[in-house]
Formats: structure tokens, C-alpha cells, sequence
């Protein structure tokens, strides 16, 4: 083992890699639309612990990084609000939340 | 960050592990709640590893926005629709499980090894600002980020509207059948669900 001066960069790439393919799963598997939601959610904190790993490793004098999260942050805070809206008047309409049921723009 | 290393692993991997374990509770419990409860735990993971990356300002706007504004908003949306429903069965569900299975395996092994064979260019003096970084996003987001600044403020406002239009009710003021106004605060238009029966 060799002596480390601080937390490799691939420890957070991995951890943010495994965060987002758990998220891709969610969103593919789920029937509940609350859960396809918050698999997004779970995906867009990998893509921001990503940016939060390379603008503290790499560019860590002028923390762009750090920018892009908070605009992330930002987006996603409006996205969750706007897909919960959705969601609400998707579930007065079809009395459901099964993914399955929403087949209205099947080709 | 003045912690000692050995500190800053063990901080790390017991975030991590939340996180990770967090995320796939949140994809594989029955319980949509117990589902949202653990996505707020996972916020909050992520919200310390950025402590642990020297960013303090973007982990209090990570506790702020997602786990006081986010998962809020999705507790309310399941307290909205939870109603126990029995899903209709789907006869290829174990094809299309092992199919996104696999997807997700393969791309899980592709960023990893992405992670593992390429060759980093790491700054050497490393977090060298620390602290000040609270300053310098301010300077970025009042010098050269300004535009997307501004024009998140014009997309938080579209949110807010959307939303609001989206997710309002129809109230309606006088009853049809004899013209009188009506007590709106108990009688909502009964609309007939539209689309339930056309599948």
C-alpha cells in the first residue's frame, strides 16, 4: 500500500460511475413515474459529483466546475418541479402512475 | 483540507457506501416512500463528499435545493398520487430485465475502465483555494457566467409558471345546471377522467 496524500481522483469517478448506471437501471426498470423522478435525480447528482471531482483535481485555481453544478442544481430543481406538475395532471387524467398505462404517443 | 488523510478515507468510503447502497434502495424497495426517504439520505451523502472536495458553498446549496426543496416536492407528489394500484402484469418482463441488466453492467464496465486506464492530468498544489471558493463562484457568476445566470433565472420563472398551469385545478364558479355560484371551496369540476378506457 503505498503512502497517499489524499483520495484518488478514480475513488470519486467510480462511486459517481456506479451512481449513474444505478440511475439508467432505475429509470429503465421502474413502473412507479414518481421512481422513474427520482432515478433522474439520482443521475444528475453523478454527473455532478463528476464535475465536482475534476474542477477540485484539475482545475482547482479557478473552480469552473463548481459553476456547472450550481447551474445543474439549478435545472434539476426546475425539472423536478415541472415533472411533478406532469405528473400530477397525467395522474387526474388516467387515474394511474403505471408507466406502462402512458401509451397516448405510442407509434 | 486539513484533515488527515486517513480521516478523509474513512469519511469517503462510508459516504460512498451510503450513497451507493441509498441509490439501490431507492431503485429496488417496494415502498415508494421508504424509496423517497432514502433518495433525501443520498443527498445528503453527496452533499459530504463535496464537503470532502473542498466545496462548501455548492454542498449548502446541495442540502438547500435537493433535500429541502426536491425531495420535498417528491414526498408531497407521492402523498398526491399513492394510491395501491395493482400493476397490470407485462409478459416480457424478464427479457427487457435482463436486456437493461446487461445495458447497464456493460456501461458500468466501460466508465470504470474509462476511470482506471486514463491518465488524469492532476494539478499538483492541490485544493489550493480551499475556502475562497465561495468567493470565486461569485466572481464567475458575476463576470463570465453571467449570461447563464441570467437566463436561469428566466428558466426558474418558466418552471414556476409551467408548473403552477400544469398542476392547477379547475374551479368553476357557478353551478351548470341552475347558474347559481357555488361554494367553491367544496365543489371542484368533476371532470371525467379522459383517457382511462382507451388503451
Amino acid at each position: 500500500m503505498m503512502n497517499l496524500e489524499s483520495i484518488p481522483i478514480q475513488a470519486f469517478l467510480i462511486v459517481s460511475s456506479a451512481l449513474f448506471c444505478i440511475g439508467i437501471w432505475g429509470l429503465l426498470n421502474s413502473r412507479n413515474a414518481v421512481r422513474v423522478l427520482m432515478s433522474i435525480e439520482l443521475m444528475l447528482n453523478a454527473v455532478n459529483i463528476n464535475l465536482m471531482t475534476f474542477s477540485s483535481y484539475i482545475d482547482n485555481n479557478l473552480i469552473q466546475g463548481q459553476v456547472f453544478t450550481i447551474f445543474v442544481i439549478t435545472v434539476a430543481a426546475a425539472e423536478a418541479a415541472v415533472g411533478l406538475a406532469i405528473l400530477l395532471s397525467l395522474y387526474r387524467n388516467r387515474v394511474t402512475v403505471d408507466m406502462e398505462s402512458f401509451n397516448l404517443l405510442k407509434w | 483540507m486539513s484533515i488527515a488523510i486517513t480521516t478523509q478515507i474513512i469519511c469517503f468510503t462510508v459516504l460512498s457506501l451510503v450513497v451507493l447502497i441509498g441509490a439501490l434502495g431507492v431503485v429496488l424497495l417496494e415502498s415508494i416512500v421508504y424509496s423517497a426517504f432514502l433518495l433525501g439520505g443520498v443527498f445528503m451523502s453527496v452533499a459530504g463528499l463535496y464537503l470532502l472536495l473542498n466545496a462548501s458553498f455548492v454542498a449548502a446549496a446541495q442540502v438547500l435545493v435537493y433535500v429541502g426543496a426536491v425531495n420535498v416536492l417528491i414526498i408531497f407528489a407521492i402523498m398526491l398520487v399513492n394510491k395501491k394500484e395493482d400493476l397490470k402484469p407485462i409478459n416480457d418482463i424478464k427479457s427487457r430485465r435482463i436486456i437493461s441488466t446487461s445495458i447497464c453492467l456493460t456501461l458500468l464496465s466501460l466508465l470504470i475502465r474509462v476511470d482506471l486506464t486514463n491518465v488524469w492530468n492532476i494539478s499538483i498544489p492541490q485544493n489550493s483555494i480551499g475556502e475562497e471558493s465561495t468567493i470565486r463562484i461569485g466572481e464567475h457568476l458575476f463576470s463570465d457566467y453571467l449570461l447563464p445566470f441570467e437566463v436561469a433565472s428566466v428558466l426558474l420563472l418558466m418552471a414556476m409558471i409551467g408548473a403552477i398551469v400544469l398542476a392547477r385545478r379547475d374551479v368553476m364558479n357557478k353551478d351548470i345546471s341552475t347558474g347559481l355560484p357555488v361554494d367553491q371551496e367544496l365543489i371542484e369540476k368533476s371532470s371525467e377522467p379522459l383517457l382511462t378506457n382507451k388503451n
